[in-house]
């Protein structure tokens, strides 16, 4: 019934079964400093295509009553370098280029003029930390219409007055909540919270939420994904 | 019970041996995998922690704890992300791993707590702990044994799921709204970690105190004389 075998037998047979456990031994990979990053990239890589794939284009982010928005001075001011970049308000304009039919310097006018939307929403940085607010402005879609916006195009790229920039993926910057915000609280944008116009983008994290916004093109080629993108943060992080 | 159990003879003294095939090979290779992607896991997810180590408002900011930066990996916030973000495809993967083995194998027999366990439970706790003779077990798992290694595949499980309502509270805002809201699901995700270190602390001490030869059977899978065979 039960199998004998000598004890230096046993030794062959447990010691091939200690070998088989070798290919754990390959996560040591990472271990080793020239495959560490490209490994690491591979895996934020991995991650972001499956953020994508997980991301619905008609899901909502849940929006919250009034009595649950923090007081504007409880607020956090995320500035990654300057809170007040000192733009001129009054000559202030947005330069729109790339695949767009209607390129050139758009007014905060012309923003206004489309349909205000305000959406209670809760804000989460990448620290860990979140805020419900209370934003204001136009849909990015409407204005993407305005400008004529080859829509079939891959990103959105922004640049900011204090040199931050970033871009957005075409399926986050034509979701419904995805804003041109230029109002927090029902008041106009403040300075330090991205006067005269940031993003405000309820389904992405919050680095992604670019303030002080000057520039916007529409493109299929990216040269920079993003001032904490380009140093190893992840390019789409949605909520 | 799925036991292989064979003799061993030294022809030198003529001494024989009985050494029991406890852990499959899948179960060996989930069970180190595992160990380096919780490692991970764990020290990359105090890396992010470090970044906010708080879980109020973030004005006024309060301190929960200062955790050390040598027990910290990846450098800084993005780095951490990017270890947590890789592993914990390895950590995913590993677990349905083992538990497709499990069940497919109908391995999971040795190892799952059910009802007819919770009687044997106080008895080896009464052992353990406070002294308590040593209860008779016949199986390769003890009552306490299954619980505990039952709980902590839970305990991963809801890792996960906590995990995936701190990543994507708006994908999965269901998840979220489960655990209270994206607040709750990261204070869930660190305590269910605690959990995790609780029960690995834990049998670490159990792995001290059995010593070499039932550590090897997690090597090699054989272990030699167990008790439970009652030789």
């Amino acid at each position: 019934m039960e199998s004998r075998i000598d004890n230096r037998k046993f030794k062959r047979v447990t010691r091939r079964e200690l070998l088989k456990l070798a290919p754990v031994l390959a996560v040591g990979a990472i271990a080793i400093p020239k495959l560490q990053e490209p490994l690491l990239k591979a895996g934020l890589g991995f991650s972001d295509w499956a953020s994508a794939l997980l991301f619905r284009s008609r899901h909502l982010a849940t929006t919250f009553a009034d009595s649950e928005v923090v007081p504007f001075e409880k607020f956090p001011i995320n500035g990654y370098d300057v809170e007040d970049p000192g733009v001129d308000l009054e000559a202030w304009t947005l330069t729109v280029s790339g695949a767009v039919q209607k390129p050139g310097q758009y007014k905060l006018a012309q923003v206004h003029s489309l349909p205000r939307v305000r959406q209670n929403t809760r804000h989460v940085c990448v620290e860990g930390w979140d805020v419900i607010g209370r934003f204001g402005g136009a849909r990015l879609s409407d204005f993407m219409q305005m400008i004529g916006a080859d829509t079939s195009a891959r990103f959105v790229y922004v640049e900011c007055a204090d040199d931050y920039y970033e871009s957005l993926d075409m399926v986050t910057a034509l979701h419904p909540q995805t804003l041109l915000c230029y109002e927090m609280y029902d008041q106009p944008l403040t300075r330090e919270h991205g006067a005269p116009l940031r993003l405000q983008i309820p389904t992405k994290i919050g680095y992604k939420q670019a303030k002080y916004l000057t520039d916007l093109r529409v493109t299929n080629v990216l040269d920079k994904v993003g001032y904490w993108e380009d140093q190893g943060y992840s390019s789409f992080y949605s909520l | 019970m799925s036991e292989a159990v064979i003799e061993i003879e030294s022809p030198k003294t003529g001494e024989v041996q009985a050494a029991v095939y406890e852990h499959p090979w899948a179960v060996r290779f989930a069970h180190w995998l595992n160990a380096v992607s919780l490692l991970v896991m764990v020290a990359s997810g105090f890396q992010i922690f470090r970044a906010f180590p708080s879980f109020g408002a973030k004005i006024p900011q309060k301190d929960l704890l200062l955790w050390p930066k040598a027990f910290a990996l990846g450098g800084w916030l993005g780095g951490g992300l990017q270890w947590h973000l890789t592993f914990m495809w390895i950590y995913i993967a590993t677990g349905i791993f083992y538990l497709g083995y499990q069940v497919f194998s109908r391995n999971y027999r040795q190892v799952l707590f059910t009802p007819r366990d919770v009687r044997g439970v106080w008895p080896m706790v009464r052992y353990y702990f406070f002294f308590g003779p040593k209860p008779m077990v016949r199986e390769v798992y003890n009552p306490l044994q299954k619980l505990a290694y039952t709980s902590v595949v839970g305990l991963g499980v809801l890792s996960l799921l906590t995990g995936l309502a701190v990543w994507k509270p708006v994908q999965f805002s269901w998840l979220a709204w489960m655990m209270g809201g994206f607040h709750w699901a990261r204070i869930w995700h660190f305590a269910v970690m605690w959990a995790i270190l609780f029960f690995v602390f834990g049998h670490l001490v159990m792995v001290v105190l059995h010593g070499w030869n039932n550590f090897m059977s997690m090597l090699a899978g054989w272990k030699k004389n167990p008790d439970y065979l009652g030789r």
